[in-house]
């Protein structure tokens, strides 16, 4: 048989997905002296860890994974990033905000305050520790509108932050992976999906996620239009009470500003038909962080953030 | 359900981002939050209604400045197709923003506004859209509305466009169009009856790109990453990589390049278990009967199909740095997954974006394009780009500031090793 004759197989658009982050994983662990990927125990993250899986096996996973922590945390998501590591064989680094707070490194808002911008201090601070050149991150451009300008292979100075207005053009898919001591990468394989993409993705490779996904019964307090689950950061003040409302989260982040949503979609074709009928985008329904202007998230990954 | 990329095109005043932002918002694919934010952004600008454009200018200089800088990506789909669009501006640092875009895209949407009649720079997307490789444009004749809908202003232009694109071997289908008020993009128009063809969301659920399909082509499967199994495990060594090009089967007798080494496929594999037949562009893992010191940049072709091995091509070269390319220069080139000192012998000649015409010049400067005479420091595999856009296309990096620089797509095989 000659190779023209021969049927090509025929691949759905996840299927080209796949093969795409696949191949930007493998890139990265080829191009790079010491990549790490950043795990938030979010679903984001936990379809990077199965791509990974796909890029590597039967070898091992050549990078550690990292976890930025806040220290306000859902205790579902902390099981549920211990256990996979576990099972993955791969090193799990913590870098605690917390820690940064002890030491004087990022200032201490008090124990309620969001520690979303403190993550950077701290990550940037594990990425010099660690000397981590490359640090792979579950984002998608389809979230946040200034994340639809940043490339896969996003470069960092040296104070690691984004600049761009001077972003290297990035061709066919031929990524630039050259940085000098101290500079870093920051490499999104799940770029061009959309959060319907993750869900059906999710679905087709029985991917386990943190139980805080689904609909569940949670007491809540309403605040600024969100509803925010109580906790030991996160309690009732004035002119606001607690009620018990069916619940799931759409994306996992800080406790302190990452939202529920009313939903009783309590499995994955629910949650399915949900995000297709969405009319708010789950950043715009979730998180308090990017409520401020306009511009919050390109400020916040011009500093360093993810 | 299946994947179609596009990049769009046009000068500033065109209405590319109102375009797109129609398209979304038409095929409602915009979120309450998102339009909500773009409308109180419009009434803190002191715009008329909501501008849609808001939607696609992420960035807070482009909201400012009311223009697109750089290139930005967006995702919609319908029930048939999912759709990336890859949005470059018209503005500064043209060229290299429409190549960058154009280099992952399947076709182009190229847009005149019908008010202002062909530009200059309509000849100029048309030609970066075929260098680039993309077959089928479309012709968006835009601002229909401020033409009273007029048919003959609409065949003025896309005469005018076939009679300059003509050599450029493109498949052009004119829509006319209105953006601001959502003629023919989503929903057909009812102020032109005279046109026949289908709106824009429709010709771009059912066009088929079949023919421009990497599967369709010679088999090319460049080595990425070596997977050593785990201690104890009864696996073999295997190569790692994405199939850019052709189907790959168990069996296949296949050369690695640039060595030369014969050998025939024994397994391909992913994670999910082992495949009868693997084609482009899935993520797979290849093993061979032979044991062969072969590694990352190694390409994968059958024998009796395989691209020239040299390390002295021609290369039409685009130039996206401040710094100038200048005979004798050396880069970094990188081409798949094998990255090697390249140095430029000669340039022969520039291309005249506008008008096509090659002319003599020292350097090219940024969002210039040439030809360009190289040099490698090892032999590479290399295909036409016209043939191969993955096995015929490289980036050049300058090893001082490690900024990509140029972006090469191979010439013709006749012209290597001129």
């Amino acid at each position: 048989m000659t190779f023209t004759e021969r049927a090509s197989e025929q691949l759905s658009q996840l299927d080209v997905l796949e093969s795409h982050a696949i191949f930007v994983l493998r890139e990265v662990a080829a191009e790079f002296e010491r990549p790490v990927l950043l795990f938030s125990g979010g679903k984001d993250s936990a379809v990077i860890l199965r791509l990974a899986e796909k890029a590597f096996r039967p070898g091992n996973i050549p990078f550690p994974v990292m976890h930025v922590d806040t220290g306000h945390n859902f205790a579902e998501v902390i099981e549920f990033r211990d256990s996979r590591a576990a099972e993955l064989g791969v090193e799990l680094v913590v870098a605690s905000v917390q820690e940064s707070i002890d030491t004087g490194r990022a200032p201490d808002l008090g124990p309620d305050a969001s520690r979303n911008r403190l993550q950077t201090v701290t990550l940037l601070d594990a990425i010099t520790a660690h000397g981590f050149d490359a640090c792979i991150g579950g984002a998608r451009r389809d979230e946040e509108k200034a994340r639809a300008k940043e490339r896969v292979l996003s470069f960092r100075d040296a104070f690691g932050q984004w600049d761009p207005r001077r972003q290297r053009p990035e061709l066919w898919q031929l990524y630039n992976g050259r940085v000098r001591p101290g500079e870093n990468v920051r490499a999104f394989p799940i770029s061009d999906w959309t959060e319907l993409d993750v869900w059906h993705y999710v679905q087709r490779e029985h991917i386990e996620l943190p139980p805080i996904y689904f609909a569940h019964r949670r007491e809540v307090v309403e605040r600024d239009g969100m509803l925010l689950a109580t906790s030991r950061w996160v309690r009732p003040g004035e002119g606001e009470t607690a009620f018990t409302e069916t619940v799931r989260f759409r994306t996992v982040g800080d406790a302190t500003c990452t939202g529920a949503v009313r939903s009783p979609a309590a499995t994955l074709d629910e949650i399915i038909a949900e995000v297709a009928a969405a009319r708010v985008t789950e950043r715009g329904a979730t998180r308090a962080d990017d409520r401020f202007s306009e511009s919050a998230m390109e400020d916040r990954k011009r500093e360093g953030y993810f | 359900m299946d994947l179609l990329r596009f990049a769009t095109a046009g000068s500033v005043d065109d209405g590319k981002s109102t375009l797109i932002g129609r398209l979304l918002h038409d095929s409602k694919q915009i979120f309450e939050d998102q339009l909500a934010a773009v409308a109180a952004s419009s009434r803190k600008r002191g715009h008329e209604g909501v501008d849609l454009a808001l939607l696609t200018d992420g960035l807070r200089a482009e909201r400012e400045q009311g223009i697109t800088i750089d290139v930005a990506y967006r995702y919609f789909a319908t029930p048939n197709r999912k759709f990336i669009i890859a949005d470059t501006p018209g503005h500064a640092q043209y060229t290299r923003n429409m190549v960058t875009g154009a280099s992952t895209a399947d076709l182009a949407v190229v847009l005149v506004d019908a008010a202002h009649g062909l530009r200059e720079q309509s000849r100029r997307h048309a030609y970066v859209a075929s260098l680039l490789g993309i077959r089928h444009i479309v012709l968006a004749v835009n601002k229909m509305d401020l033409v009273d809908w007029s048919e003959s202003v609409f065949d003025d232009i896309v005469a005018a466009f076939l009679e300059f694109s003509a050599s450029l071997d493109l498949q052009v289908t004119p829509i006319p169009m209105s953006a601001l008020r959502g003629d023919n993009v989503v929903d057909p128009s009812v102020e032109m009856p005279w046109y026949k063809g289908p709106a824009l969301l429709s010709y771009l659920e059912d066009v088929r790109l079949d023919d421009v399909a990497p599967a369709a082509k010679p088999g090319r499967f460049p080595i990425q990453w070596v997977v050593k199994p785990r201690p104890g495990s009864s696996e073999s060594r295997g190569y790692a990589g994405s199939i850019a090009s052709g189907v790959f089967a168990p069996g296949d007798d296949v050369v690695i390049l640039p060595s030369g080494l014969r050998t025939t496929i024994a397994s391909i594999a992913t994670f999910d278990g082992e495949l009868d037949a693997a084609s482009a562009p899935r993520a797979i893992r290849m093993t061979f009967v032979d044991e062969l010191d072969i590694g990352r940049g190694d390409l994968v072709a059958p024998v009796d199909d395989a691209p020239e091995v040299t390390n002295s091509f021609d290369a039409t070269v685009c130039w996206m740095d401040g710094a100038p390319l200048r005979s004798g220069a050396r880069y970094l080139l990188k081409h798949t997954t094998r990255t090697t000192p390249v140095l430029v012998r000669e340039l022969v000649h520039r291309t005249d974006v506008d008008t096509l015409v090659a002319e003599p010049a020292e350097t090219l400067d940024i969002n210039e394009i040439g030809l360009v005479r190289l040099q490698s420091a090892t032999e590479l595999a290399l295909d036409p780009y016209r043939e191969h856009r993955t096995t015929g296309s490289f980036i050049l990096i300058d090893e001082a500031t490690n900024a990509t620089v140029g972006a090469g797509l191979v010439r013709e095989r006749a012209t290597l090793g001129a």
